[in-house]
């Protein structure tokens, strides 16, 4: 039986196509419902201030659910690195150096707390949701203690070179975080899509036992991933200090949710296996600019959770539609108009050619 | 036995034996597999097929005896999935041998990647060679299917179909074929059939387990029978009809042989 072929087909070809999609559509109402608001340059370059934190613990959080696995501990890793930059700095008399040690020692914090959750999962077998689930009680707990509860205000920071690098403001108005999670991004699409780490990470999400008979080290693999996501979301508390000049002992708190929303609106699938990079990246900005676009919109307040419940909702089906081929169930439906379809038809090409002799 | 003898041999395994703690799961093996010999190995389950198919393809090591490939002894402390793959040993699941929502080009060469020093994957040629497997040793034509295909796209017969393609790229000198048509349809058992024939008309060695007596006298060689973690019977083809091999082995599956024993 032939496959239909679906007009709207190639789309799956393209990664992240279908969410950058949602997200131009999503500022065209804006900018038809909030137009103030949105058609100055002012708010967009808002948004590239406020959503690469995010942004990027989604990016490593991608690469996770990719290999099946959750990690619920990136929050505390974003609060534990900024303590350990702000600490370093301040206790050494805001030298220009400490800086560097202090980010350093952040990312290397990070790593420590994404190497204990990797040893957990691989060699000890506590599933990861598990595992991470206690480990953001953990990190918290340590940073608030570390911390005497109390935040670390690091204003001299920000005539630091570091701070110039990292979240500064290129030609005077564009942050340069926007730039950094943008390269990371472009990084993580080729560990994921183009080396045998990533190649790794996909199969053993796929189907863990024929990675293993096929000679991956699934267990080498899955810390890895884990120290490597610890390191990701340590970068991201960094940005996070680096831009708002302070440490506070619940900072990250609030990335939880997002964080998820971002990955599976971009169109990575909790069952594993496949991850899409450039979907997280576009969706981090359809998360991120939501709450302030509704609101730019002036309807009542009450209704922003409903409406990005809806557009996450639609994004999320949108993406799975996709993924499972069914964009052609939708598009034949909506030419046959409700008369059923025959089943087979969309089946595909099970009836492959085998040349037996 | 001397050194030239072995020589002969895809396979060789000499008193090989295995202990889950106190169970004996293999008694004393002593089988070898010639270089273009297609072994059907037949046993009902317990029997011992899939511990010998693990200690061979490196899962887990044998409590002792020796274990020869291509008459060089190997290093059982050592060997692994990935030793196995280097010596030349490669099997064939019945359903995991790939990654079902991964496209083909990158099942076709999981595990030893064709990389740059820095891990990076050389898709273009990775791509090139798989697209060459596909069609010259596996000959899939047409309809669609490329090495950019998804694996969920295949049918149980052509998926095995990639894995034995996947196996003879690799200059395997023993592939094992590991109930390879356990939930096909009768069609697709076919198709297995015939790729399992490519194994033997490549030149190269090959154990097939399966539960299908049919199948398994069509294909094979010589017929290794085992019973309780031991090898009962070793029977040529040319010695015995399909219709013998069935009713030796329903003996088997009743106990009749044990009562004529004892």
């Amino acid at each position: 039986m032939k496959q239909k072929r679906s007009p709207l087909a190639f789309l799956r070809r393209i990664e992240g196509l279908p969410v950058a999609a949602v997200l131009v559509v999503l500022y065209a109402i804006f900018i038809i419902t909030a137009p103030t608001v949105f058609s100055g340059y002012r708010i967009y370059m808002s948004f590239l201030q406020t959503v690469p934190p995010v942004l990027v613990c989604a990016l490593g959080l991608t690469l996770v659910v990719t290999a099946g696995e959750m990690d619920l501990s990136f929050p505390a890793v974003v609060a534990l690195s900024g303590f350990i930059f702000a600490w370093v700095f301040k206790t050494s008399n805001n030298a220009p150096w400490a800086t560097w040690a202090g980010f350093a020692l952040a990312l290397a914090g990070g790593a420590l707390v994404g190497y204990i959750n990797g040893i957990l999962v691989a060699k000890v077998h506590v599933p990861s949701i598990m595992a991470t689930l206690a480990a953001q009680f953990f990190w918290y707990g340590v940073t608030v203690l570390l911390a005497n509860g109390l935040q670390l205000n690091i204003k001299e920071v920000q005539d630091t070179l570091i701070h110039t690098i990292f979240v500064g403001r290129i030609g005077g108005f564009v942050p340069a975080q926007a730039l950094w999670s943008l390269a990371l991004a472009v990084f993580l699409w080729f560990i994921l899509n183009r080396h045998k780490f990533g190649e790794a990470v996909m199969f053993i999400g796929d189907n863990a036992e024929v990675a293993r008979v096929m000679g991956i080290n699934v267990e080498a693999t899955r810390i890895r991933l884990f120290t490597l996501m610890g390191v990701i979301a340590a970068f991201a508390g960094l940005l996070l200090t680096l831009e708002i000049n302070v440490f506070y002992p619940t900072q990250g708190g609030g990335f939880m949710l997002p964080t998820m929303a971002t990955v599976f609106v971009g169109g990575t699938s909790i069952a594993g296996g496949l991850g899409s990079i450039f979907g997280t990246f576009f969706g981090a900005y359809i998360i991120g600019s939501l709450e302030a676009g509704i609101v730019a919109t002036t309807i009542s307040g009450y209704w922003v959770q409903l409406v990005e419940g809806v557009v996450m909702g639609a994004s999320m089906v949108l993406n799975v539609a996709i993924s499972e081929g069914r964009i052609g169930v939708i598009t034949n439906r909506l030419r046959h108009w409700g008369v059923p379809i025959h089943s087979n038809a969309l089946d595909g090409v099970s009836e492959g050619d085998v040349a037996s002799k | 036995m001397d050194e030239v003898a072995v020589e002969h041999y895809a396979l060789r395994m000499v008193n090989i034996e295995k202990y889950f703690g106190l169970v004996c799961a293999l008694k004393k093996i002593n089988l070898d597999v010639g270089r273009n010999e297609v072994i059907g190995l037949i046993g009902d389950n317990g029997a011992g097929k899939s511990t010998m198919v693990k200690i061979l393809t490196g899962v887990f090591p044998p409590t002792s005896g020796e274990l020869y490939i291509a008459g060089q002894k190997v290093d059982l402390r050592t060997y692994n999935v990935k030793r196995a793959h280097e010596h030349g040993i490669e099997t064939v699941y019945q359903d995991r041998s790939l990654g079902e929502k991964q496209v083909l080009w990158r099942n076709f060469f999981i595990g030893r990647e064709i990389t740059n020093r820095f891990g990076f994957i050389n898709v273009k040629k990775e791509k090139a060679i798989a697209s060459e497997i596909m069609v010259n040793t596996i000959g899939f034509r047409g309809k669609g299917i490329t090495v950019d295909s998804s694996v969920k796209l295949l049918s149980g017969g052509e998926r095995q179909g990639v894995a034995i393609g996947r196996a003879m790229h690799f200059e395997a000198e023993l592939i094992i074929l590991d109930e390879p048509t356990v939930a096909l349809s009768l069609k697709e058992v076919r198709k297995v059939i015939n790729f399992a024939h490519q194994i033997k008309d490549g030149g190269k060695a090959c154990i097939y387990i399966s539960h299908d007596i049919q199948d398994v006298y069509e294909i094979s060689d010589r017929f290794v029978i085992m019973d309780r973690g031991e090898i009962v019977a070793s029977i040529v083809k040319k010695d015995i009809s399909l219709k013998a091999l069935d009713e030796f082995l329903l003996e088997y599956s009743h106990g009749l042989r044990d009562k004529a024993e004892s």
